[in-house]
């Protein structure tokens, strides 16, 4: 564990780029196999599986640390993160055993086949032998959840420059359903035979926000088409099996069987980038996809209610060979081939081209985006390469200006991680008659200096508190900003929205002007 | 409760002396505990204080101010009542203030720490019936590193950085945390540069006798590419200024109780957080509250609902009193 706290150190002691990727390198060139492999895992968001629940676990630190169990909850929110809680509450250790990172987490493994009283025995050992940040580290495997500041993308490239394989290889290897339990090292990482998984995905292709309109030069270069609204995902057949993956490298295909019937009509060796869309008849909108997507197992009933379809965007693997390279225009023009001659019945659309002669135009086009139940148009030269992650230049999403309300603070709530101790996450109300109805929380889009001054008089003018959350008057007004807006009995404002964040803090706008909860039900009745 | 001392909106009060103890509001007489902007406000009729703390109090508040000393456990009779200074182990001067009346003793903490820093005269507890305390990092989750450790840890960032060409600006508060860090580091590895802030509390404690490392204050005209590798002490506001900016390459440190919090330690966005305070952690609040022998505390600044019900807990007769003392500021308000 020594290393690879010395590693969690070094990363998190830094805030440089070039720093954090020589300590990863150095890492994968020195640890052994099993502790690469699951530094590896960690950092691409794999982890364990959880052998105790933690509830177990605060009740354990606090009775080792001598403090109640109400203390040890105070402590946390403070904190802001439970393993670093518990490593700071206990008393210093009093062996030392000097085990990798992986003896650790076969300890772990270990420990999940004992009865409760061995758990705890084990886990009060292994905190007793582990410094604070060995403990740290070890308190993150048994929560789950581990993010320490490293993108995949970094470790990426860490791994490339301390194998000497290609960044875009390694990434496509890393993709998939792999864990350190199912692989090793040199199957993985050293193997050279990257489409050895017949469910492998590519790495999907994102765009940034457009910036700057007059740099695009003539719309005949672009390829346009609308941004659907709803769940990106790229589809492998290959040999006969067909994968759904989402673009978290979440695995779906159980989820969307329907999809399964595509394999009797394309040809092995296709993969296909799209959108996961509910549709009858036309895109429903997103929350009747979420009804399917919320839910492991598909009830026939509502298979039958909300259908979903693959509306495809672009082909990345033809015949088994990787096109990804190929400019977009040739991609397009072979999609289209595959999948114009399909019967109507089957769950595959083709994303249709938008065009206009001017830009101006385009925008006229994309302001009715909404009528569309689509979040704005989406920009691809037509020379593009599909390449991998996020990248400037090729691809732009040009979304529709979002929604906004103007709302009052009602409730402010202390975040986690590093906006622990900072009032961040806030409820918010519109008027209703003489009173205010909270209808969203936000927490982002304020700087660091305004969530300062807010939790500044936060503090001042808390009118109750309820656990962690803080009654405040009604006196800040604040503009929300929201991709969409959808009926919900389960609020008592009847409605839901998406995406919903702090465009802007509104100290000029006096809290008799804020909307009122008749503006949003007639936002719902328009766009809902 | 018998009232050797009571709590008013300018602070706390004796009434048998007729005086307040850290008043946040103007008042006649005001007996301090140390220099902190915090505890030492402008505006009070008079003022009385240690002599170690008085030429600090004097540079902030103005020459002018009328200011009685009087050194450690020294008695002073003030109306009905009889008060002392005793070390609060805080900053140089800083004390815990004792008020007795008729035989009912009370002491006020100010803010103490009772790890001894090298610079501050150390901790020593008074023994009370009434304690009233500070609890800025009274939760079990603070607990400070050794001054040794830290002490190395300094020293081998400094070192490093040193060798590899780069300044290392250290964000320290002006008053106690500054010169307590320039008693801890290795002035052989480097030249020792100072922000205006630090340089010009160096300057009254020198002359007070307090003997410091060799230090240069940074001016514009200062040639920065002989000094290379130097430790650059600034107050936390002037990390990540235009101020700051002007050292290159550089590693940023921040010196604070907070930099315990990985979070905290995150948004400072400083290279490095140091785990350093001028105020007890939950071991040390813990011991020196039980070293009083008092039944009854009042909690005053920090965490003070948990502490207190934590303290009635352990069968302490315990309250939480409202003031306006910030203790040790979350995020990089300039010297409390």
């Amino acid at each position: 564990m020594k290393g690879f706290a010395r590693l969690f150190t070094t990363l998190d002691q830094t805030t440089r780029t070039t720093v954090k990727v020589a300590a990863m390198a150095e890492f994968f060139q020195t640890a052994q196999d099993a502790d690469k492999l699951w530094c590896v895992a960690l950092f691409s968001g794999r982890r364990p599986r959880r052998v105790i629940t933690t509830t177990r676990l605060r009740e354990w630190a606090a009775e080792r640390a001598g403090v109640p169990l109400w203390l040890f909850e105070e402590s946390y929110p403070v904190v802001g993160d439970l393993a670093e809680t518990i490593a700071l509450v206990l008393p210093p250790p009093t062996t030392e055993t000097g085990k990798p990172l992986s003896h650790w987490i076969g300890e772990l493994q270990r420990l999940s086949k004992l009865d409760e009283d061995a758990r705890k025995a084990g886990i009060l050992a292994a905190w007793d032998s582990l410094d604070r940040t060995e403990r740290f580290l070890f308190t993150k495997l048994l929560t789950g959840g581990f993010r320490i500041g490293v993108s995949q993308k970094l470790m990426t490239r860490a791994l490339a420059q301390a194998t000497g394989q290609d960044d875009a290889a390694l990434t496509h290897k890393l993709m998939g359903s792999w864990t350190p339990e199912t692989t090793s090292w040199s199957s993985l990482i050293e193997a050279h035979d990257p489409r050895a998984d017949l469910s492998r995905p590519y790495p999907f292709y994102l765009a940034y926000q457009l910036e700057d309109r007059d740099a695009l030069g003539p719309p005949s270069d672009w390829f346009i088409d609308r941004k659907w609204d709803g769940i990106r995902a790229q589809l492998v057949l290959r040999g006969g099996e067909h994968h759904l993956w989402s673009r978290g490298e979440e695995l779906m295909t159980d989820r969307l069987p329907e999809l399964g019937r595509l394999v009797d009509f394309l040809p092995p060796g296709t993969v296909i980038d799209g959108e996961l869309l509910a549709w009858r008849d036309g895109p429903l909108p997103f929350n009747a996809l979420q009804k399917r997507i919320g839910r492991k197992s598909v009830p026939k009933k509502l298979l039958a209610e909300v259908p979903v379809v693959l509306m495809a965007y672009d082909l990345l693997e033809q015949d088994g060979r990787d096109i990804r390279e190929k400019p977009l225009t040739d991609r397009r023009a072979q999609l289209e081939t595959l999948v114009a001659d399909l019967p109507p019945e089957v769950p595959l659309r083709l994303s249709p081209e938008v065009t206009g002669d001017s830009w101006n135009a385009l925008a006229r086009i994309r302001a009715a985006s909404r009528d569309h139940n689509a979040e704005g148009l989406m920009l691809k030269r037509r020379s593009s390469p599909y390449l991998a992650g996020r990248k400037k230049g090729d691809w732009w999403k040009w979304k529709v200006d979002p929604l906004t309300v103007d709302a009052v603070m009602i409730y402010a709530q202390a975040g986690h991680g590093r906006r622990a101790n900072l009032f961040t996450d806030f409820t918010f109300a519109v008027r209703d008659g003489d009173g205010f109805t909270p209808f969203t929380k936000a927490y982002s889009g304020l700087t660091d200096a305004e969530f300062r001054e807010i939790t500044r008089w936060v503090r001042k003018n808390t009118l109750q508190r309820f656990g962690p959350v803080r009654q405040v008057p009604p006196e800040l007004v604040f503009e929300i900003a929201f991709e969409g807006i959808q009926e919900s009995p389960r609020h008592k404002s009847g409605i839901a929205l998406r995406f919903p964040r702090m465009a802007r803090w509104r100290h000029d706008k006096p809290l008799a002007e804020i909307n009122t909860l008749s503006d949003l039900h007639e936002m719902l009745a328009q766009y809902g | 409760m018998s009232g050797v001392l009571t709590f008013t909106e300018a602070g706390i009060y004796c009434p048998a002396g007729d005086f307040w103890i850290d008043p946040w509001r103007p008042v006649p007489r005001a007996l301090i505990t140390h220099g902190h902007a915090d505890h030492a406000r402008a505006g009070m009729g008079r003022y009385m204080a240690t002599e170690a703390a008085a030429p600090v109090i004097r540079h902030r508040l103005g020459g002018s101010i009328a200011l009685q000393t009087t050194t450690y456990g020294a008695q002073t009779r003030i109306g009905d009542a009889t008060v002392s200074f005793h070390p609060a182990g805080h900053v140089p001067g800083s004390a815990q203030i004792r008020v007795e009346t008729g035989g009912e003793v009370w002491v006020v903490s100010g803010d103490y720490k009772t790890v001894d820093d090298g610079l501050s005269e150390p901790f020593e507890p008074v023994a009370c019936h009434s304690f009233i305390t500070e609890c800025t990092f009274g939760l079990p989750v603070f607990n400070w590193t050794p001054q040794e450790v830290l002490a190395d840890q300094i020293n081998s960032w400094w070192r490093d950085n040193a060798a590899a060409g780069r300044f290392s600006l250290l964000g320290a508060y002006s008053l106690g945390k500054a010169q307590r860090l320039l008693r801890l580091v290795d002035p052989e590895i480097a030249p020792i540069l100072t922000h205006g802030a630090i340089e010009n509390t160096n300057a009254v404690l020198r002359s007070q006798g307090i003997a410091l490392p060799h230090t240069e204050l940074v001016t514009p005209e200062i040639d920065l590419t002989s000094r290379t590798g130097a430790l650059v002490l600034a107050p936390p506001s002037a990390l990540g200024s235009a101020w700051a900016r002007r050292f290159k390459p550089q590693s940023s440190g921040f010196a604070s109780g907070w930099m315990a919090l990985r979070g905290v330690r995150r948004r400072r966005a400083a290279d490095r957080g140091f785990i350093v305070s001028d105020h007890a952690d939950w071991t040390g609040l813990n011991d020196a509250i039980r070293a009083t022998g008092a039944d009854r505390v009042f909690v005053t600044h920090g965490y003070t609902g948990p502490f207190r019900r934590w303290l009635a807990d352990q069968g302490y007769d315990a309250h939480v009193v409202s003031t306006e003392y910030d203790g040790e500021s979350l995020d990089g308000g300039e010297d409390e």
